[in-house]
């Protein structure tokens, strides 16, 4: 007689399978997955119920109005508005941020990483940019009503496109100095000391060698300081951009932009009438603001993944 | 010359010196505009509140309304901070509620669980989802999560109201809760994860006896810097949170409510329509307020941040 019977052996095989190939039923493990899983879930339903809530709403507007819902002016009648006069406010912006935030911001990096020594006023700057960083867009608001629109009025004619321009400047200001920073820390020391060794000077190394190789990077973070600065309203708010009426665009007369009618429009009571509503209005708009954000951190994201791609045989 | 190189010669051409130091100058002046900037922040806030307190007299009370319906009403000069904190406090409480939960499992899984191919996939859809801007999140809150969510289960008295802007926010926070718990949970060295593998234990048992406890410090920072945000988040707050400054201060959040920074966008020319006196001027006192405590939070959770790196 075996000392080990068949049915003994098949069963501890079977135990010993299951263990090693994580088959058994170990409850906390499935209940940690599943809790895991149930978070993910629900932050993806998330995300996807924002999209499809913004483009089933949105279609209404475009549909029936077409282009004119792209180059028609704010009014009061959710039927016949168009977004002519935010999207001119979000361009305008757009090119301010570019021609303000993105030079300040590079210059300042490149000080930082390449030209500043490590001493206590050094350090103190970089901590005061990422503490800039994490102010509320909602002060920017305010020190652009009391700097852009009040002491600057000669330069700015006031609470015009060119205020706000600045003020999102100043807002994403950190975010661009941040991510260029990160991305010229990233260039590998040898490619400085090899300029350094062929006599050129610091400003040759810093133009020629570290700024092009860290130019995906740098790229990255001007993408996402413009699309955050697209998408931002508080401050807007705050230096006195309209969402009433407004028949004229231009940079020295009242302004608004695309998140300001988002903002107004979707507080608006949507009556019976009529085939499209202000919530509908709001989300043509949401979903134009949507399409350039996501269209800029997509293209962000990308450079960045490429750009750490490159980086792994370095 | 007697072909013999002097040390004044390794030094180079004198004008490509002064170039470069031009050039030093110019970056370094961009450099400390940083600093110009957050020198201006402090002084507009602190002027202005200087004003706000000389045009109520420096009477402190003034901000505790203990009339028998306190409220935040700056047309009839009724200052009542605790409406407004009261009201940042607890849509920020709701915010983390959805936030961290969410968040934080996401960071787990995306760092501990999921495959490669599906890491690469959600990683940026998490991305994509901090990217959102927070008047599209407000118009969600207003077209979804109220008429949806909200009002079918709670039935509340107004669709606008605390809880609503406060599950918004949380939607606006999940994914800075997520992105910087991921960094500190993938920051944790994989010897550890190892170390306990070879003694036996399971990938459940790794996660939360080693993994999590060696990358607290950074969850915390996530935490600390998502709270920040909750509070200082304006839009969201202003469309959804109803508002209402007669928020009242029992502490029932389906109730409309009125956060500090929604204050903010009243005096500044949304719904109160002054542009000078007291009841204008209180927008730099809460701006103070709200910017000291945002500032508190983010310094402090930088430190937490800056020990991960440190410890690995």
């Amino acid at each position: 007689m075996p000392i080990v019977t068949d049915s003994q052996r098949s069963a501890t095989r079977t135990q010993v399978r299951q263990a090693i190939t994580q088959q058994n039923r170990h409850l906390p493990s499935i209940a940690l997955s599943v809790t895991l899983l149930i978070a993910v879930t629900f932050t993806l339903l998330t995300l996807f119920s924002l999209l499809a809530r913004i483009v089933t709403q949105a279609i209404p507007a475009f549909s029936e109005r077409g282009v004119s819902f792209l180059s028609g002016t704010i009014g009061s009648e959710p039927d016949k508005v168009g977004i002519w006069p935010g999207l001119f406010g979000s361009f305008s912006i757009g090119i301010g941020v570019l021609l303000i935030a993105v030079p300040l911001g590079i210059g300042a990096a490149i000080y930082l990483e390449e030209y500043a020594e490590q001493n206590r006023l050094n350090r103190f700057v970089v901590v005061n940019i990422r503490n800039l960083a994490g102010v509320p867009a909602v002060i920017y608001g305010v020190l652009g009503l009391i700097i852009f629109v009040g002491w600057l009025k000669p330069v700015t004619n006031g609470g015009t496109v060119v205020a706000a321009a600045l003020t999102l400047a100043i807002l994403v200001l950190p975010v661009v100095i941040i991510t260029s920073m990160e991305a010229i820390r990233a260039v590998p020391m040898g490619l400085r000391d090899a300029g350094y060794g062929v006599g050129a000077s610091r400003w040759e190394v810093t133009r020629d060698h570290v700024v092009p190789y860290a130019m995906p990077g740098i790229l990255t973070g001007t993408v996402l300081a413009l699309a955050r600065a697209l998408g931002e309203a508080a401050p807007l708010i705050m230096i006195g951009a309209i969402t009433g009426l407004l028949p004229e665009t231009s940079l020295s007369g009242k302004f608004t932009a695309i998140p300001m009618l988002i903002y107004s429009w979707s507080g608006r009571p949507d009556s019976s009438g009529g085939n499209i509503g202000w919530s509908n209005a709001a989300a043509g708009a949401g979903l134009v603001l949507l399409a350039l954000v996501l269209v800029f951190n997509i293209i962000g994201i990308f450079l960045r993944n490429h750009f750490e791609a490159k980086r792994v045989g370095t | 010359m007697n072909g013999l190189l002097a040390v004044a010669d390794l030094s180079g051409d004198p004008r490509r010196r002064a170039h470069d130091r031009r050039m030093q100058r110019l970056l370094g002046s961009s450099a400390f505009i940083t600093i110009i900037i957050s020198a201006l922040i402090l002084f507009v806030l602190a002027r202005g509140s200087i004003d706000f307190l000389k045009s109520i007299g420096w009477d402190l009370g003034v901000l505790r309304d203990s009339s028998k319906a306190p409220g935040w009403f700056p047309r009839r000069e009724r200052f009542d901070l605790i409406t407004i904190v009261m009201g940042s406090v607890l849509m920020g409480s709701i915010a983390m509620l959805v936030a961290v939960p969410l968040g934080l499992g996401t960071a787990v899984y995306l760092s501990e669980f999921a495959p490669t191919r599906v890491r690469k996939i959600l990683k940026p859809i998490v991305e994509v989802l901090a990217g959102i801007p927070s008047v599209i999140v407000g118009y969600f809150a207003l077209k979804f999560i109220a008429p949806n969510i909200v009002d079918p289960i709670f039935s509340p008295d107004q669709s606008r109201n605390m809880v609503v802007a406060g599950l918004a926010i949380g939607v606006l926070v999940i994914p800075i809760m997520a992105s910087i718990s991921e960094d500190a949970l993938r920051a944790v060295p994989s010897s550890l994860r190892e170390a306990s593998y070879g003694i036996g234990a399971r990938k459940s048992t790794t996660t939360i006896r080693i993994v999590l406890p060696a990358a607290v410090s950074g969850i915390v920072a996530a935490f600390i810097i998502a709270v920040s945000r909750a509070i200082g988040e304006t839009m969201v707050a202003a469309m959804a949170g109803g508002r209402d400054g007669s928020g009242p201060r029992v502490l029932d959040p389906l109730e409309p409510g009125l956060t500090m920074t929604a204050a903010m966008t009243n005096a500044a020319g949304g719904t109160d329509q002054v542009n000078s006196g007291a009841p204008f001027q209180v927008l730099f006192f809460v701006g103070l307020l709200l910017f000291m405590m945002t500032m508190g939070l983010n310094v402090f959770g930088d430190r937490f941040v800056q020990r991960v790196r440190q410890q690995y």
